[in-house]
């Protein structure tokens, strides 16, 4: 793998896309299906949560398999705000981003101590301890989650319609996108990349590679602990279902199918997979096979992810 | 006290066998391989309604469990012929891809056929009631279960450690391109080791089977449960495969039996109540990552 450069028509097709993606509510209030702008908003957040652990995944090389777990703290930090009276996002939405963030390090200080397999699994292990933490305790509503009252304010604004949490899901989303975009060209993101790339010779350069590596993994819990926040608003619920494994298995799925190490992967893979689970789901009640062998047929024939079935990796 | 205490701790033992069965197959997969297979579990879960519904149909839970683990076997050649064979030179992303795929594949397939609501399996008519040892009184199917799962480890720790074919399995653990040099057919002995993971993981599925339900979905919680294991033991190794699955074992079932009231000997009731459960739920991994942080690499690592 290269580093990372974006494609020369990279940036114009984005900025048509989320002038799109802006009148996209009024358009579809216009037709009158405004059933759709709840299923855009979690296109858009499944979007941010996939581009978070394209970060960690794609950019970082470390193959985490626990990611949903900071998706849930963001979840539940942002309930457990909402519900002890602060109930503007400008302040929630960090708070959410700070506790998933240092979730993370934690995790990450510890899972970083080892490699290959034994990182997949224990990253995966670790977000089985926060599942069976959050089900088990009380404080959070055990099996039943923590359910939202209303939905959270935006500096007074408030985003109980469903067309402005869509905004703001979309705001977030698009900034994250911006800040991704900026990081991998960075020098953060070309040492990261760098210690994807030859983890050895980045050490004997001097590098501290744990230390930008559990920044890495930090920074990526943080933006899916935002992504999880979004999500308990949209859906009024912090359940414990968002941190079970097969939710890190579905987001791996949108990266891998998006395109592993492509700034837009995890906003494809969240596209794709979220309107052919609709799609599917239209067809038949048991959809998930056909799901399934979809996925066998993605790893036999496009091994490289729908990305590249179009094109060439530019990089 | 000690009642309570004698019977957890054979509790534990029994889980901590039944873990064994399903991390040995999957830690030689794992070590020699290089393979991720998350579907082991979902193996797991087809053996168990293979065994239940074989021994349905021949009303004899013995007959059953033969006929689920053959199933669960010739079901594991086919998927290894298929799919496996072509996984183990990708990379760990397609790995966990593809079987994250069979994963959805399986527990559908299992909801069409045998339907949402958990099979029933009853342990034979003899061995449903309890036995007493000195005075005290132990379900004799767990006791025959418990015997299985020494039997089955002692067997594997003969053919692993004695066998020309364990020999080959442990070359090929800690060093797959040297083994292969040295003229063994690595590809045939993949086959076998992976089919005969998956007749073990039928085994457990079919003797767990009258203890738990059986249900779409088992295999999960019980997968992770056997990654723990195989980390806690290090990978590859099928000693570190047993005596992560005894501490695993022991250490969940007494956690939860004996953990709350522990807890409430030495905090306010109130304070033991909540955190009680929490803790006891996830002592394992705190186990785990305490162990990953002074030995990064197991307890027993296969390649030095």
């Amino acid at each position: 793998m290269a580093f990372y450069r974006p494609a020369p028509y990279q940036k114009p097709v984005a900025i048509a896309v989320l002038l799109a993606m802006l009148a996209l509510p009024s358009v579809l209030t216009a037709f009158g299906q405004e059933f759709y702008i709840g299923f855009a908003t979690r296109v858009l957040i499944f979007a941010l949560a996939a581009s978070s652990l394209n970060l960690v995944l794609g950019f970082g090389g470390m193959f985490s398999l626990g990611h949903a777990a900071f998706f849930g703290v963001g979840a539940y930090a942002a309930a457990t705000c909402l519900n002890s009276g602060i109930g503007d996002a400008l302040l929630a939405f960090p708070l959410a981003m700070l506790a998933a963030g240092l979730f993370a390090l934690v995790v990450g200080a510890i899972s970083l101590r080892t490699r290959g397999v034994y990182f997949i699994m224990i990253t995966l292990a670790f977000a089985q301890m926060a599942y069976y933490l959050f089900i088990s305790a009380r404080v959070w509503g055990g099996d039943d989650g923590l359910s939202l009252a209303s939905r959270m304010t935006l500096g007074g604004f408030s985003l109980s319609s469903d067309s402005a949490l869509y905004f703001v899901a979309l705001a977030c989303l698009a900034l994250s996108i911006v800040f991704l975009g900026r990081l991998a060209d960075a020098r953060f993101g070309r040492v990261i990349q760098a210690i994807r790339e030859n983890e050895t010779r980045m050490e004997a350069l001097g590098y501290p590679v744990f230390r930008y590596r559990l920044i890495c993994f930090a920074l990526g819990g943080a933006l899916a602990g935002l992504a999880g926040a979004l999500l308990a608003n949209l859906t009024g619920l912090a359940s414990p279902n968002l941190l079970q494994w097969t939710q890190s298995g579905t987001l791996l799925v949108m990266v891998i199918i998006g395109g592993v190490g492509y700034l837009y992967g995890g906003v494809v893979g969240a596209l794709v997979l979220l309107c052919l689970e609709e799609v599917l789901a239209g067809f038949t009640l048991h959809w998930h096979i056909a799901l399934g062998l979809l996925l066998l047929g993605i790893v036999l024939f496009a091994p490289k992810g729908v990305a590249a079935l179009f094109g060439k990796r530019h990089g | 006290m000690t009642q309570l205490f004698l019977e957890q701790a054979l509790n534990g033992l029994q889980f901590g066998l039944m873990l064994f069965l399903l991390a040995a197959g999957l830690t030689l997969v794992f070590g020699i391989m290089d393979c991720i297979n998350l579907a082991h579990g979902s193996l797991y879960m087809v053996g168990a309604y293979l065994v239940a519904a074989a021994a349905q149909a021949a009303d004899s839970f013995w007959i059953g469990l033969g006929a689920g683990v053959a199933g669960a076997a010739v079901l594991g050649l086919l998927l290894e012929l298929s799919l496996f064979r072509q996984l183990y030179k990708r990379d760990h992303l397609s790995q966990v891809l593809a079987t994250f795929a069979l994963i959805l594949i399986a527990n559908e397939a299992v909801r069409i056929i045998w339907g949402a609501q958990p099979v029933m399996l009853n342990p034979p008519e003899a061995l449903s009631g309890p036995v007493e040892i000195g005075n005290f009184f132990y379900p004799a199917y767990r006791l025959v279960i418990i015997g299985f799962g020494l039997a089955v480890a002692g067997l594997l720790y003969l053919l692993v450690a004695k066998s020309r074919v364990g020999m080959w399995v442990r070359a090929g653990a800690s060093n797959r391109e040297m083994t292969e040099a040295l003229g063994i057919n690595v590809q045939a002995l993949f086959t076998a080791v992976f089919v005969f993971g998956t007749a073990l993981c039928a085994l457990a599925g079919g003797l767990l089977g009258p203890l738990l339900a059986v249900q779409v979905g088992m295999g999960e919680s019980v997968l992770i449960l056997a990654f723990v294991v195989i980390i806690i033991g290090g990978i590859g190794s099928i000693r570190g495969a047993l005596v992560g699955s005894l501490i695993v074992g022991s250490v969940d079932t007494l956690g939860r039996a004996l953990l709350p009231t522990l807890l409430r000997a030495l905090l306010p009731a109130d304070a033991a109540s909540t955190l009680g459960p929490a803790l006891a739920s996830i002592l394992i991994y705190l186990l785990m990552a305490g162990i990953l942080f002074f030995k990064p690499q197991g307890l027993f690592p296969a390649r030095a």
